[in-house]
């Protein structure tokens, strides 16, 4: 019996070099837990598999070692109990916004009606602000408006993991922000358990209740996790004059500049955990300038 | 301004006058003779009055007319009407088009789903796809040993070409990202075929089959040449051979525009499966 929702255990990624060299190890030594109904966001530099780290939750990708256990069962392949939102929206574009959610709903519960599955999935567009533009084709909708679609088709079929490949990278910062806000209320409603990849960490800071840090690849690992204590109900427009938002962004910031650099290769090791980091309260802080051989992990 | 549709019908009928006003000239009765006919000009009919034997377009309109007004009528294996003669030729080319449809696509899809397939099969498409589909007709007729079922073998064997490559190429690009929803939501194989990659690779599907049955009937004429009975290759070899050249040009325009019209029921089709990122 496992203790956590989501347990991910020794994760690495290696790919096969021709000849005789040794392979290139992406990322190694990745654990981390995820309780239900947590926000996890990841942060780390281009090239360090937080996309294969997320694809192997999915399902699409299959890690060179380790294992992925959800609710005391291990997972291999993609299963409807995960739903994903890519990044770039990936929306069927023969298929009105509606067509897209029902044909996902459509999948996920076979047994329903087409009036049931119509009306489950108007609801979740409804719930984006979309209800007007159901009959649209994605060509016909804005950047934001295909991302929201996609946002509503990933939580109509009410997946036990929500999985998000940064689905606001490609979206102008006006409509982000207005997106973020959204996906905070409807998480505030349902509260899915997501893992999501961002590359921005205000929006970690907005969303998240932990966020990992991960070092630059190859070699990466996942140093850090973050306790974002903000409490909520979050509001985007006055969450940066919260008195600990710059605390918590500093360290995060400090992690990207300097030791997602220092750190590469040098921490955690088989069966660890990142260190929790509490950077308000100011446990589990690294001291500044300081590049420990090995952390080891506080579990 | 007038609008550019109707700039373009003015300067296409302008053209069209253009033309029918310089072959009406050309054509006109030169008065006499320059020179004593020779023996073939006289049999060319050139001594007939015409400008060099060959037809004036009111000629032309005037037969066409006539036949029009015949088109579907049947009096035995010479004497049939210029409807009815398309209609065999057009069902000929169909029924090549739709045996072909019903091999290419399904195996164009797991040629274009299985890359190993797709490896194997190669170098036969490619050596089998530049032959011409004429010279399939002794070896058709000689084993089919029915001149009208090999006219559509023919046209089955030149019409599975394009829509094969087509199919194969529109399966094995669809985006990675649609399949990963499929994935995402354990959709059978049969599903995923279904409705998500048929809905994706039509486009390029129709594609093929709209250059398949554009060649079936550039085909068509020359293979009914070859078989003989009827169609509308064999209506213009025997025009020719009847030396009424007013009557092979009226057929070389019924063609082209029973050409276009099988082009545009398929673009059309199209229109209704294209779709835009």
């Amino acid at each position: 019996m496992s203790l956590h929702f989501i347990e991910v255990e020794n994760l690495a990624r290696r790919f096969p070099q021709p000849g005789r060299k040794p392979p290139v190890t992406v990322f190694e030594h990745v654990n981390f837990n995820i309780e239900k109904g947590e926000f996890i966001c990841i942060i780390g530099h281009s090239g360090c598999g937080k996309s294969t780290i997320l694809n192997v939750l999915a399902g699409l990708d299959s890690p060179s070692e380790g294992e992925f256990v959800m609710d005391g069962k291990e997972v291999s392949g993609p299963s409807r109990d995960r739903g994903v939102i890519f990044q770039n929206h990936s929306l069927l574009p023969w298929r009105s916004a509606l067509g897209n959610v029902s044909f996902a709903v459509g999948a996920r519960w076979p047994e329903w009606s087409r009036k049931k599955v119509r009306e489950h999935s108007r609801s979740y567009l409804e719930m984006v602000g979309l209800a007007n533009a159901e009959n649209k084709k994605p060509s016909e909708l804005s950047g934001g408006m295909r991302q929201r679609v996609g946002i509503a088709r990933a939580f109509a079929i009410e997946p036990k993991l929500l999985l998000m490949d940064e689905p606001f990278g490609a979206l102008d910062a006006l409509t982000r922000g207005v997106i973020q806000e959204e996906l905070l209320q409807i998480w505030g409603r349902t509260h899915q358990t997501v893992f999501m990849i961002t590359h921005d960490v205000d929006e970690a800071i907005l969303l998240a209740d932990r966020v990992l840090l991960m070092t630059n690849g190859p070699d990466a690992r996942i140093a850090e996790s973050v306790v974002i204590d903000i409490p909520r109900p979050r509001d985007r427009s006055a969450i940066h004059q919260h008195p600990e938002y710059y605390t918590i962004r500093n360290h995060l910031v400090d992690f990207l500049i300097t030791r997602s650099k220092t750190l590469q290769g040098r921490v955690g090791g088989p069966g660890q955990q990142p260190r929790t980091v509490n950077p308000v309260k100011g446990t589990g802080v690294p001291e500044r300038g300081s590049t420990p051989r090995v952390v080891g992990g506080t579990g | 301004m007038a609008s550019l549709n109707v700039r373009a019908a003015i300067l296409s009928v302008l053209f069209l006058v253009l033309f029918l006003g310089a072959w009406q000239l050309a054509t006109a009765p030169p008065g006499a003779p320059e020179h004593e006919l020779t023996e073939l000009e006289l049999l060319m009919g050139l001594g007939a009055g015409s400008g060099g034997g060959m037809p004036a377009p009111t000629q032309v309109f005037s037969l066409a007319w006539e036949e029009l007004s015949l088109a579907f009528h049947d009096g035995g294996p010479n004497d049939k009407g210029i409807g009815l003669q398309l209609m065999y030729s057009v069902g000929r080319v169909l029924a090549g088009f739709a045996l072909a449809v019903v091999v290419a696509v399904p195996l164009g899809f797991l040629i274009g789903m299985s890359p190993v397939l797709n490896k194997a099969l190669n170098p036969y498409i490619q050596v089998l796809k530049p032959i011409s589909p004429l010279a399939w007709m002794p070896l058709a007729l000689f084993t089919i040993q029915d001149a009208a079922t090999s006219a559509i073998f023919v046209i089955f064997i030149c019409s599975i070409w394009p829509m094969l490559v087509n199919t194969a190429f529109g399966v094995a690009s669809v985006k990675r990202d649609w399949l990963n929803v499929a994935r995402t939501l354990e959709l059978s194989n049969l599903r995923t075929a279904l409705f998500v990659i048929l809905p994706a690779a039509a486009p390029t599907i129709l594609t093929g089959m709209r250059i398949s049955i554009g060649i079936s009937w550039l085909v068509i004429v020359a293979a009914e040449m070859l078989v003989g009975g009827t169609g509308i290759g064999y209506y213009v070899w025997n025009e020719w051979n009847n030396l009424d050249i007013a009557a092979v040009i009226f057929a070389i325009v019924m063609i082209g525009i029973v050409g276009m019209l099988l082009d545009a029921v398929l673009a059309q089709a199209g229109h209704f499966l294209r779709y835009q990122e």
